[in-house]
């Protein structure tokens, strides 16, 4: 039984979370099969095909909507809730990049550094900014009224990141291992040619359209839990009427989202 | 402003020096961070003077998660905080004393683990301009966040386990710029210290703005 009722899932969302997978299937397919091994780190270099593109996605995406959306929702004129779930959203999914920025660079230092974890300054940075995330998300989950949670995570979200430049460029200055613009030099000319140019650039389009699409359903997600929580009274008070009497359970909910007992109300 | 923001500082100060919660609580237990920690690198007393800028700074820290759960909790009292509200005292006003009161704490609280290092760990400070140049702009960034943190974090139920997860991610690069500043105080390097005040600076001057700017909307929304 939908208790909650329907919150219809916009079209285009499909069409972008196909659109996200089909050129993630193909990013698998070219980068594993088709293009040849890099003259100089062999296999390993196909982790890169996947590695800065979630990277991208962690740092500029998922960061840049939900620095957008708090500022928004913070501005008077602009305040809306639309902004508050969206950077919520957006920093959840933002964790998830960053976790998987964290695991991959660490897959690849492995064979290249011949360690798991090496206090490069990427890395590290990448890994302050998951635990700053996991701060906002634990703040985003303690119970309060809508408009003060609001307010609260848009300035969290904010100081974050303002500390964000700071916590790179101090981990920057304290050691540096990552190598800086292999793909594009300062002057954007491109480095890799032919077959994996074209992937590692497929990458790039499937993670944002992947990044969208997660976005768009964490959404959804978080405008059913806004009304979850509007009428949660409503429905275990629904609950206990329904209890009363005999044989009745709930039948649905009508349109102003009210619930009704069968055999009316006791 | 600034008469309303001493006027708050001496307020948390005067239930400090009367409650003494910093003095018996805080002060002891930076002190046995120094401790633990040396128990955990071990008596080897070449690695203890490697590694006692850092754990000055651990130290300073910890205490500093402390200091501010304390200065929240002088404001967590049946309507004190809407009393603070309704006092007409402007928000930056208040922020710039509480940050006040934080710093003038953590600044007691550093002298005393500057002695503790140097006689536990057997080190010595060469550039004494540059420690002290240090310290203080770190405890201006520290107070100032902290505050803020602090601030976010008021009023929940949680707060006392959510400000550490909140706060010490932020605080990172005072961390890492102050151990760095004092290694380079204690080797008596002062050009390659001074270049980690160029993080300590305009994270203290980020936060000091920031903190002046948002604690109105914060305080509405704790």
């Amino acid at each position: 039984m939908n208790s909650i009722g329907t919150v219809s899932r916009p079209r285009w969302l499909t069409v972008v979370g196909i659109l996200g997978v089909v050129c993630m299937g193909f990013t698998v397919w070219l980068g594993l099969w088709v293009t040849p091994p890099d003259a100089v780190q062999g296999n390993l270099a196909r982790l890169l095909y996947i590695h800065p593109p979630i990277a991208t996605v962690a740092l500029y995406w998922a960061g840049g909507v939900a620095l957008a959306g708090s500022l928004f929702y913070l501005w008077p004129r602009t305040r809306s809730f639309f902004w508050d779930r969206l950077a919520a959203s957006s920093v959840e999914v933002g964790a998830v990049f960053s976790a998987l920025t964290c695991i991959t660079g660490s897959i690849w230092g492995r064979p290249a550094w011949g360690v798991w974890w090496a206090w490069d300054a990427r890395l590290t940075s990448t890994a302050l900014l998951f635990l700053l995330e996991l701060g906002y998300l634990a703040l985003r989950r303690v119970p309060a009224d809508p408009a003060v949670r609001a307010r609260r995570c848009a300035v969290a979200a904010l100081l974050i990141a303002l500390d964000v430049p700071i916590v790179h460029f101090s981990v920057d200055w304290w050691q540096t291992l990552h190598q800086t613009g292999t793909v594009l030099d300062p002057g954007f000319h491109l480095h890799v040619h032919g077959s994996m140019a074209w992937t590692f650039l497929l990458g790039f389009i499937a993670f944002s359209l992947v990044f969208v699409w997660l976005l768009g359903v964490r959404y959804r997600i978080e405008v059913l839990q806004d009304r979850v929580g509007d009428q949660e009274m409503e429905v275990s008070l629904a609950e206990r009427w329904s209890e009363g009497s005999d044989g009745s359970e709930l039948v649905g909910v009508g349109p102003s989202g009210h619930h009704v007992p069968e055999g009316g109300a006791p | 402003m600034w008469r309303e923001a001493a006027l708050v500082a001496g307020k948390d100060l005067r239930i400090e020096a009367r409650s003494r919660v910093g003095l018996w609580q805080v002060v002891p237990f930076a002190v046995l961070v120094l401790i633990l920690v040396a128990f955990a690198i071990g008596p080897d007393n070449a690695s203890l003077r490697h590694a006692a800028p850092g754990i000055f700074w651990i130290a300073v820290l910890f205490s500093t998660v402390l200091t501010i759960q304390r200065s929240v909790a002088i404001e967590s009292g049946e309507g004190t905080r809407d009393g603070l509200r309704l006092s007409g005292i402007d928000p930056a006003g208040i922020f710039l004393g509480k940050a006040a009161a934080v710093g003038l704490q953590l600044l007691v609280l550093q002298i005393v683990l500057w002695a503790g290092v140097t006689f536990l760990f057997n080190v010595r400070v060469h550039v004494f301009w540059l420690a002290i140049v240090t310290s203080l702009l770190a405890t201006v960034g520290l107070a100032c966040a902290g505050v803020l943190y602090g601030a976010l974090s008021a009023g929940l139920r949680v707060r006392d386990t959510l400000l550490p997860l909140l706060v010490l991610p932020v605080l990172a690069p005072v961390l890492l710029a102050g151990s760095k500043a004092w290694q380079a105080a204690l080797d008596g390097s002062s050009s390659s210290g001074a270049e980690w005040l160029r993080i300590l600076i305009p994270f203290a001057v980020i936060y000091l703005v920031i903190g002046i700017v948002l604690y109105g909307p914060l305080q509405e929304a704790a």
